[in-house]
């Protein structure tokens, strides 16, 4: 890894009232590395993520995103969100738009491309994500899994830097996991940088560079995967390892 | 079969013959009391004068009566006021979720004096006092009564239509780098309206019943008609119920078209 860090967090840390979401979280992501963040529920993963495209605001700490220094009310926070795509556990697809809609509504309305070339933009990704012919209907009448396709090539239409994964499979039946996850390896595959927070551990032994395991608003271990299936570091990693690999 | 069931006095009630009879019945007894009431005070009815005031044909053809025009002027009135209480209506509930304390505290305030004081009052105030005062007309200080007074409650229904939306929507349109107002625009406003319909057709029909009010400070729509009609012709009966009836389809037919309207968005969700 000797590429520039696209996201550098340096003791950040995070609190709702008085429950301690994150503390003291160090970590770097490069240009092109893949990083699948796990732990137990609650144990933070999820507002790391959110804190990277600034969803969340950390309260202490420092941390960097493609060269831009977040903080609440950073001005430059939207031109940040236009290069960190963001796919959320329950898709968040425009329930009114059509799926074609969802796609050019960014390019059109955020990048301001013309209709043209947002659609073109819209229908190369909607091929990506192996869905072309849904590009008229509405969400509501489409399946989980092809929701959330729709929901991965509305993030990529904006031509992002980083992709970030807040839990994208955990809401989908189990036959949909597979399509989701197929489409997520071959993104991995261009070379994109992605933080992906989830429990699919065979989609993180195939793409991860780095694993990251939180618990309770800590980063406990930090590992390359062979490391981490095989020979964890802490007693934690292994304890959480051996019950979601169990079954 | 129906036979088998016992005879309920709710089955008895809702047998077509006896339904009928019974609506026929109540209409009638309603209809007969007005009619012999007005006998006794020795009312005299002339339905046959109520026409002209509708319209007449002279030798240049159609000619719209005072009603008409009162009733035109009702709906230009209606609708200018209806537009001018949905832009401050979106303003204010815009305003309260700004999560600014200027704003919040601004919106409040206006809600507060604006709900608190009885339309007729509001309407005083525009007219003897804000009038001399800004130069305003009767149809002026009139617009902005009701344009204010039905704001208030406009905000509301707006302020619940976009609570409405699942927050998730709000995320998505930020994780694409959309600005709040690019959000309410394309995201969330779009959403809401199909909750925001039912209860806007509710005000709409509320603004133009309670528009009847400037008629005392002499604006020209349909009350006021019917007022100058009577102080001619001395029909109170037929009159009133005549504005009555107007207003009554001016109202129905708002309600069909909304609930015709709002059916196709439910059906293209």
């Amino acid at each position: 890894m000797t590429q520039a860090p696209v996201i550098v967090a340096q003791g950040i840390g995070k609190s709702f009232g008085d429950f301690r979401a994150l503390t003291d979280v160090d970590l770097t992501v490069h240009q092109g590395e893949r990083v699948v963040v796990c732990g137990p529920s609650g144990s933070g993963k999820s507002t790391l993520i959110r804190c990277f495209n600034g969803l969340e605001n950390h309260d202490v700490g420092t941390l960097v995103v493609d060269g831009i220094t977040l903080h609440a009310d950073a001005p430059e926070i939207r031109q940040l969100r236009q290069d960190v795509g963001m796919v959320f556990q329950q898709f968040n697809l425009f329930p009114h738009l059509t799926v074609l809609e969802n796609l050019m509504i960014g390019p059109m309305r955020v990048r301001k491309l013309d209709r043209t070339a947002a659609e073109a933009t819209a229908r190369k990704y909607l091929d990506r994500v192996r869905i072309p012919e849904q590009a008229d209907k509405r969400p509501a009448q489409l399946s989980g899994g092809q929701q959330q396709r729709v929901a991965i090539a509305r993030a990529l239409c904006m031509e992002p830097r980083v992709m970030l994964f807040d839990e994208p499979t955990s809401a989908l039946d189990p036959e949909m996991i597979g399509e989701v996850l197929d489409v997520m390896v071959e993104l991995a595959g261009t070379g994109m940088t992605m933080v992906v927070v989830t429990h699919e551990m065979g989609f993180a032994r195939k793409v991860a560079d780095t694993m990251v395991f939180m618990e309770a608003g800590l980063i406990v271990e930090t590992s390359p995967p062979d490391t981490f299936f095989t020979a964890p570091k802490t007693d934690r990693a292994r304890l959480f390892l051996d019950q979601i690999l169990e079954h | 079969m129906s036979e088998a069931r016992p005879l309920t006095l709710r089955r008895v009630l809702n047998t077509p013959a006896v339904a009928i009879g019974l609506y026929a019945a109540i209409m009638g007894v309603i209809i007969w009391g007005s009619y012999t009431g007005a006998q006794q005070m020795g009312y005299n009815w002339q339905w046959y004068q109520v026409p002209k005031y509708f319209y007449s044909f002279t030798e240049d053809g159609f000619v719209p009566g005072e009603i008409l025009t009162g009733l035109w002027a009702t709906i230009v009135l209606s609708l200018t006021c209806f537009a001018l209480a949905t832009v401050l209506g979106l303003l204010v509930a815009l305003l309260r979720l700004s999560g600014l304390v200027a704003g919040v505290g601004v919106a409040t305030l206006y809600l507060e004096v604006v709900r608190n004081i009885p339309l007729l009052v509001l309407l005083y105030l525009f007219y003897y006092v804000l009038g001399p005062v800004f130069g305003l007309d009767r149809w002026t200080a009139a617009v902005l009564t009701l344009g204010v007074f039905h704001s208030a409650l406009i905000s509301e229904i707006f302020r619940a239509g976009i609570n409405s939306v699942a927050s998730g929507q709000w995320e998505a349109a930020a994780a694409i780098g959309m600005s709040r107002a690019q959000a309410y625009r394309y995201i969330i406003l779009p959403q809401s309206i199909r909750f925001m319909l039912p209860p806007l057709t509710g005000e709409g029909v509320h603004l133009i019943k309670s528009s009847a009010i400037v008629s005392v400070i002499a604006v020209a729509e349909l009350t006021t008609v019917g007022r100058n009609i009577i102080s001619d012709t001395y029909m109170s009966f037929e009159i009133w119920f005549t504005i009555a009836a107007v207003y009554l389809a001016l109202t129905l037919i708002l309600s069909f078209g909304v609930s015709a309207l709002e059916h196709r968005f439910n059906t293209e969700t």
